[in-house]
C-alpha cells in the first residue's frame, strides 16, 4: 500500500468527523471526558495516539505543526510524531512556539505564553483524575455526575498529615469552570498554573483510554487546595546553565558520577530564543 | 561542557536501519517467504488475524516476517491497516451449523450426528522434539477423507431440543450489532460487544483467566459440549439485490461450552453455556474465551461475583494485547519532567525532615 492510499493526515474524513463531534462536546462541557471512538493508529497506545487523533481531526492544510515531548522538539518521540504529520499531511511544521497554530505536547506546556489563534493538544495516559482512588469507571463516571470529589480531598489531605505537603508533583488535579475535576495530563504542577484563563484552546486526547476533554479559552482552572495549604508551583533554586533563565522549568542534568549537575531548560525553544537574544546583545 | 543529548532524527532513522538488518539476518541466508509463513507457521498466522481481527492471510504472514516473529507486534500492525479499511457492510450471522468440518470433538457424547472428527491436532502426540524436522525431509500425503460437508448439528442445538440448556437469544434481523472498533466500550457491556471484546483479546491473558475459573476463582462446571475447526460461509445481505450473496469462506474455530445449570424459583434446571470463536485453528483462544464469556454472565444468573474472571471492567479494559503492550512499554519513553518533579518533591520532603524532624507531625495536629 502507498502512501498515497491513507487520506490527509491518515485518518479518513469519517472518523475526523466523529472525532470533531466529540471535540465540540468536550468544548461545551469543560473538563467532561467525552468517550470517543478511538482509532488504532500507527504508532502503539500510550504513545500519544490520543493526541495524534486529535491533532490529525483539527489539522488544515494551512496548519504550521510543532510537536514538543518533556518541552522539547528533538525528544525522539516528538520527532518521530512531527515526521508522521509532516509524511501524512505535508503541513509545515516548527519548533518556534509563536510561529505554531497547533502545538502536540508530551508532559509540558510551552514557557511562552500562548495565544487566541492557537490550540494546545496534550496527549494524555490517564484522563481520570480519580482513578487511583476508584479503579471502576462506572463508580468515577458516577462520582463525577455528582461531583462528589470528598476522595480526592481526603487523598490530598492525607499527603499533607503525612509529608506535610500535598505529594504530588505532577499530573496535579484541578477544577475547570467550577465544576469538573481534571487530570492536566502529566505535566509537572509547575505548569498548572498556564492552563488558567489561557487565550488558546486547549484540548486533551487519551487514545488508549478513548476519552477526550478540553479547556476552552479564557476558562477558570484552579488546581486543587486548603486554605491553609495553598497551590504552591515548583520553584528551583538554579538558573538554566545555558540561557539563565529563573522562570523556567528546568531538567537536570547528571554531568559526572560524582555528584556533578547542572540545570537546563525543558523548553528547548524557549531557551535557544532566550540564547539567541543575549548573543545578539553581545554583539551590539 | 557536557551536553544534553536528547536524541533525534538521526538516531531513529539508523535504528530502523539497524532493526531491517536483524530483521533480515545472516544473508549466506535465503530470505523466509511469506508463503511460507503462511503454510509452515500457519498457526501464528491464524492468532494474527484473531487478534488483529483481519482475516487475511497474506498480510498476516507479512505482518509476522515484518515483526521477526513478534506476534504481539504482527498483531499490531495488522490492527493499524485493519483500521483504514473502509467498512462496506455487516455479515450476516454465520451459520456454523453448516460449515465444512476438518475437526470436530464433542466431550460430553460419545458419538453424535456427524460423528467426532479428530482432524489436525496436537492433542494425542508425544511432546519430543522431531530432530528429523531440522533437516528437510519428506512428508507423507495423508490420503483424505471428504470433508464433512453436509451439516452437522451442533451439540448445544440438540440438548436446546429437549430444552435442557438456555435457549440462546436470538437478535432481531436486521438488528444492529455492536463494533468495538466503532464505538468506545461502556460499561456494563451487552454481549455482543463482550464477545468481540474477548475475540479480538491476548490469547496468553484469556488463558490465565480461563484457567483461574478452573481453579475455583469464579468456577463454572464447565463441559467442552463442542469444538469444531472448518471454513463457514460469509454472506452479505445486498439491499439492492434483495438477498444475501456469498463472499466466500473463512477458516474458523468455534467453541460451545456447557456450564453449570440453574433453575429453580419455578424455572425448571438447564444447563448454561458459553461461546468462543477466532479465525484459523485456534482452539486454546476458542476455549478460553468460552470460559470467560461464561464468568462475565454472573449478573444473568445472579452469580456472586468474586473472580478476576467475572469482573467485567477488569477483563474487558485489560484483553487487549495491543492497548496492553503500548501502555507498558511507553515507560521506556522520556520522563525526565515528571521525574524532575518528584525528584523535587522528594528532596524537599528530605530538608525538611532533616532540619525540622516534628514538622509535619506538628502540620498533621494543627
Amino acid at each position: 500500500m502507498s502512501e498515497r492510499a491513507y487520506n490527509f493526515a491518515y485518518l479518513d474524513e469519517q472518523t475526523k468527523r466523529m472525532i470533531r463531534r466529540a471535540i465540540l462536546k468536550a468544548v461545551a462541557i469543560p473538563g467532561y471526558q467525552v468517550p470517543f471512538a478511538s482509532r488504532e493508529m500507527p504508532m502503539p497506545y500510550g504513545w500519544g495516539t490520543g493526541g495524534v487523533q486529535v491533532t490529525a481531526a483539527i489539522l488544515g492544510p494551512d496548519d504550521v505543526l510543532k510537536v514538543i515531548d518533556q518541552g522539547a522538539d528533538d525528544t525522539t518521540n516528538a520527532v518521530s510524531i512531527r515526521a508522521f504529520f509532516a509524511r501524512t499531511a505535508d503541513v509545515a511544521t516548527t519548533t518556534d512556539t509563536r510561529e505554531a497554530t497547533i502545538i502536540q505536547t508530551r508532559h509540558r506546556v510551552p514557557e511562552t505564553s500562548l495565544t487566541e489563534n492557537q490550540i494546545l493538544v496534550y496527549q494524555v495516559p490517564i484522563p481520570e483524575p480519580l482513578r487511583f482512588l476508584e479503579p471502576r469507571e462506572t463508580e468515577t463516571r458516577t462520582m463525577h455526575a455528582l461531583a462528589e470529589y470528598g476522595v480526592m480531598h481526603v487523598k490530598l489531605y492525607e499527603d499533607i498529615s503525612r509529608h506535610g505537603h500535598i505529594a504530588t508533583a505532577y499530573a496535579y488535579p484541578a477544577r475547570v469552570a467550577g465544576r469538573y475535576i481534571m487530570d492536566p495530563s502529566p505535566i509537572p504542577k509547575f505548569d498548572n498554573p498556564k492552563l488558567d484563563n489561557c487565550p488558546a484552546l486547549q484540548l486533551f486526547g487519551a487514545g488508549r483510554e478513548k476519552r477526550i476533554y478540553a479547556v476552552p479559552p479564557y476558562t477558570k482552572v484552579v488546581s486543587l487546595d486548603f486554605e491553609d495549604h495553598p497551590f504552591e508551583r515548583t520553584k528551583f533554586e538554579a538558573a538554566c546553565e545555558f540561557c539563565g533563565a529563573r522562570d523556567s522549568y528546568l531538567d537536570e542534568v547528571v554531568t559526572d558520577d560524582r555528584g556533578g549537575r547542572m540545570f537546563v531548560c525543558s523548553d528547548t525553544d524557549y531557551c535557544e530564543k532566550r540564547q539567541a537574544a543575549q548573543s545578539r546583545k553581545a554583539a551590539e | 561542557m557536557y551536553v544534553a543529548v536528547k536524541g533525534g532524527e538521526k538516531a531513529i532513522r539508523n535504528a530502523h536501519r539497524l532493526l531491517a538488518d536483524k530483521r533480515r539476518g545472516r544473508r549466506e541466508l535465503r530470505e523466509i517467504e511469506t508463503a511460507e509463513i503462511e503454510e509452515q507457521l500457519a498457526l501464528a498466522v491464524d492468532r494474527v488475524m484473531s487478534e488483529g481481527s483481519l482475516y487475511d492471510r497474506r498480510i498476516a504472514a507479512l505482518a509476522i516476517k515484518q515483526a521477526r516473529g513478534d506476534l504481539i507486534e504482527a498483531i499490531f500492525l495488522v490492527r493499524a491497516y485493519r483500521t483504514t479499511l473502509p467498512r462496506l457492510g455487516f455479515a450476516e450471522p454465520l451459520d456454523t451449523a453448516a460449515m465444512t468440518l476438518r475437526r470436530r470433538i464433542s466431550a460430553t457424547f460419545k458419538d453424535l450426528p456427524g460423528g467426532q472428527v479428530l482432524g489436525p491436532t496436537f492433542d494425542y502426540t508425544h511432546r519430543l522434539i522431531d530432530f528429523g524436522l531440522d533437516a528437510p525431509a519428506q512428508t507423507e500425503t495423508p490420503e483424505l477423507a471428504e470433508a464433512v460437508a453436509e451439516t452437522s448439528p451442533r451439540v448445544t442445538d440438540l440438548i436446546a431440543r429437549d430444552d435442557l440448556i438456555e435457549r440462546e437469544a436470538r437478535p432481531e434481523a436486521g438488528a444492529p450489532v455492536a463494533d468495538i472498533t466503532r464505538d468506545p466500550l461502556a460499561f456494563p457491556a451487552p454481549r455482543d460487544a463482550r464477545l468481540q471484546n474477548l475475540a479480538r483479546g491476548d490469547e496468553g491473558f484469556l488463558l490465565g483467566l480461563a484457567y483461574s475459573t478452573q481453579r475455583g476463582y469464579g468456577r463454572n462446571h464447565p463441559f467442552v459440549g463442542e469444538i469444531r475447526c472448518g471454513e463457514a460461509d460469509v454472506e452479505l445481505f445486498v439491499e439492492d439485490l434483495g438477498f444475501a450473496v456469498s463472499l466466500g469462506e473463512i477458516a474458523i474455530t468455534e467453541c460451545q461450552m456447557i456450564n453449570q445449570f440453574k433453575g429453580g424459583d419455578g424455572h425448571p434446571a438447564r444447563f448454561t453455556r458459553g461461546y468462543g470463536l477466532a479465525f484459523g485453528q485456534s482452539e486454546r483462544k476458542a476455549m478460553s474465551m468460552a470460559l470467560v464469556d461464561r464468568a462475565l454472565r454472573a449478573d444473568d444468573y445472579a452469580e456472586e461475583r468474586k473472580g478476576p474472571a467475572q469482573d467485567e471492567e477488569f477483563v474487558l479494559s485489560h484483553s487487549d494485547n495491543v492497548q496492553a503492550t503500548g501502555f507498558v512499554e511507553h515507560l521506556k519513553l522520556p520522563h525526565y519532567v515528571d521525574f524532575q518533579a518528584e525528584l523535587g518533591l522528594i528532596r524537599q520532603l528530605r530538608r525538611e525532615q532533616d532540619g525540622q524532624p516534628e514538622a509535619s507531625q506538628q502540620e498533621a495536629a494543627e
